[in-house]
């Protein structure tokens, strides 16, 4: 398998806090890859620095041999890096069809100028979208909703509406921060299975996750981090008999790992 | 579709037949100053609107509206331009300015851009009352009225100032500019543009994340703000004849906002009609002397309690 995106040396300080230290790995395409870790152990910010959102001390993120990193958000989605948000970050006002159209922005062939004017380009891209986001509907199960307004829905779908977002830009590798958060069991079965449909629509994904159990399910490979630190990567099996990585967990109860 | 098509016929009409006859049924012709002012003050307002409508409060038109003012009325007066001619410059003027200065304010968000603009219209009055050319507190008076204009040999408007009421000249004027500009604007924001800056409006940062280019649009919507700024004013000062620093002040600038408000930030003619009401409203009240400001600004918190989405939000229920 080919490597496709690649985190090389990549530091993130905040004043004297250093909330990424050094972090370097490689992601390989179609590979679904865990970022996991106690809480503050700077995953979050790797997150923001893999897509762009926030700048890194030093170090740098490839995709495809170019660097994504210290630019803003929309360059690294236009290159293929996209991430999504945990729930309330929706187009709140629009239906939730509406929230998928838009965000067909990067599948665009026509300007700005030819929307405004309506010309035969921007018609037949608005006709792209409209199907495209159906499919994408379909796909997540969204399809019986999709007239709704996106801040009525219950919290399951927003989770899906995110994703669904995603999908619209039509990534080559998709961000999911903590998809599974605040998910009872049969949920998360749910969202794993959803996540595996990813992978086979051709996707690469990276996920950053608290929920073990469905990390350890659903992952190729898992990067564990503490303070900030790498501290293992490799297979779920693994992982779990990585004794830093259990130390790391110290006082969490064995099964809260999978053991 | 043919719903929309009897609106634009009965707007047309009113604005083109019915207020005319009007006028000149009950002989006050004074009311085509009120209506010119009402058309003009309607297009700086739809600026207005097109930055709350990418999520931006912004209390600083009447600095545009200035700024075009001063620029018509100093070609027309020091270098012998054509009015005609001014009203593009005018527009463009206040758009790459807007740009200069949108660059680094637009990057605040709320009350922090509000507060920011809000100075902007107090720094222009200063500006024009500090700089050489704009001739200080006393203004720039007596600009002649615009000269004959015509496009390839056909006469689009005749020389203004040998009108018996060049005032019937420029309430036309004024109303095809607030009918073109309004359509412009019906035509942008019910395009994908206008989606895009709705998304901008609802949340940045997802926008950000699809591939929006955050920073160019909301220049970019700032900008043909700022353009329809200083086109209202251009021809306000025009139809005036005289611009001072204290043309327009904050006071404007709070009005302009207002009048989104009014007539509700989720409808393109919101603006419109909301200058429309405002304006008379305030006009009706003058009779009402020392109570005026007291009744005016009453009424306005009573509407904005009952209607938080404007005037012409009352329509939109009763079709729901």
């Amino acid at each position: 398998m080919a490597q496709i995106l690649e985190v090389k040396g990549l530091t993130k300080r905040f004043g004297g806090l250093i909330a990424v230290n050094d972090v370097s790995f490689g992601v390989n395409e179609r590979e679904i890859l865990s970022v996991i870790g106690p809480n503050g152990a700077g995953k979050s910010t790797l997150f923001k620095l893999i897509s762009s959102f926030l700048k890194p001390t030093s170090g740098e993120v490839t995709f495809k041999g170019e660097r994504i990193s210290n630019q803003a958000p929309h360059i690294a989605a236009r290159k293929g890096v996209v991430r999504t948000f945990q729930e309330t970050t929706i187009f709140r006002n629009m239906s939730v069809r509406d929230n998928v159209i838009v965000a067909h922005q990067l599948r665009a062939k026509a300007s700005l100028l030819g929307f405004f004017l309506g010309s035969a380009e921007a018609r037949r891209d608005e006709a792209r979208f409209a199907g495209s986001a159906d499919e994408i509907l379909s796909f997540l199960g969204l399809d019986a909703i999709g007239g709704e307004l996106a801040r009525n829905l219950p919290h399951g779908h927003l989770r899906a509406l995110g994703i669904a977002i995603g999908l619209a830009t039509n990534p080559t590798v998709l961000l999911l921060d903590e998809p599974f958060a605040g998910m009872n069991h049969d949920e998360t079965m749910k969202a794993v299975a959803m996540v595996r449909k990813l992978r086979e629509r051709g996707l690469t994904v990276l996920l950053v996750e608290h929920d073990m159990p469905a990390v350890m399910k659903i992952s190729d490979r898992i990067v564990v981090l503490n303070f900030g630190e790498k501290i293992a990567e490799g297979t779920p099996s693994e992982i779990q008999n990585n004794q830093r990585v259990i130390e790391a967990y110290l006082g969490v109860e064995d099964e809260a790992i999978g053991l | 579709m043919t719903k929309k098509i009897i609106g634009l016929l009965l707007f047309l009409i009113a604005v083109f037949v019915v207020a005319p006859w009007l006028i000149a049924a009950t002989g006050r012709t004074d009311l085509y100053y009120v209506f010119t002012s009402v058309a003009l003050l309607s297009i700086a307002s739809a600026g207005v609107w097109l930055t709350f409508y990418i999520g931006r409060i912004n209390i600083g038109q009447g600095a545009y509206a200035l700024m075009g003012g001063y620029v018509s009325a100093i070609l027309v007066m020091y270098y012998g331009w054509s009015f005609w001619w001014t009203l593009p410059v005018a527009g463009i003027f206040c758009a790459v300015a807007s740009i200069l200065i949108g660059v680094p304010i637009l990057r605040l968000r709320g009350v922090y851009f509000a507060m920011v603009t809000l100075i902007l219209t107090e720094v222009m009055r200063l500006l024009a009352l500090a700089v050489p050319i704009t001739n200080g507190a006393k203004g720039i008076t007596s600009i002649p009225l615009p000269g004959p204009i015509s496009l390839f040999g056909l006469a689009l408007a005749p020389d203004f100032a040998t009108l018996e009421n060049p005032r019937i000249a420029f309430y036309y004027l004024s109303v095809v500019l607030m009918t073109v500009c309004f359509a412009l604007m019906y035509r942008l924001v019910h395009s994908r543009i206008g989606h895009i800056c709705l998304s901008l409006q609802q949340n940045e940062e997802l926008a950000s994340s699809i591939g929006v280019n955050i920073a160019a649009l909301r220049v970019m919507a700032y900008a043909i703000s700022s353009f329809l700024g200083g086109l209202a004013g251009a021809v306000f000062i025009g139809a005036t004849q005289s611009i001072y620093p204290s043309s327009f002040t904050v006071t404007d600038s709070v009005n302009f906002m207002l009048n989104c408000f009014l007539g509700g930030l989720g409808y393109v003619f919101g603006p419109m009609l909301g200058t429309l009401v405002l304006y008379l409203g305030w006009n009706l009240l003058f009779s009402m002397e020392k109570y005026q400001l007291l009744i005016y600004s009453t009424a306005m918190i009573v509407l904005m309690l009952v209607l938080p989405n404007g005037l012409l939000s009352l329509g939109a229920k009763r079709k729901g």
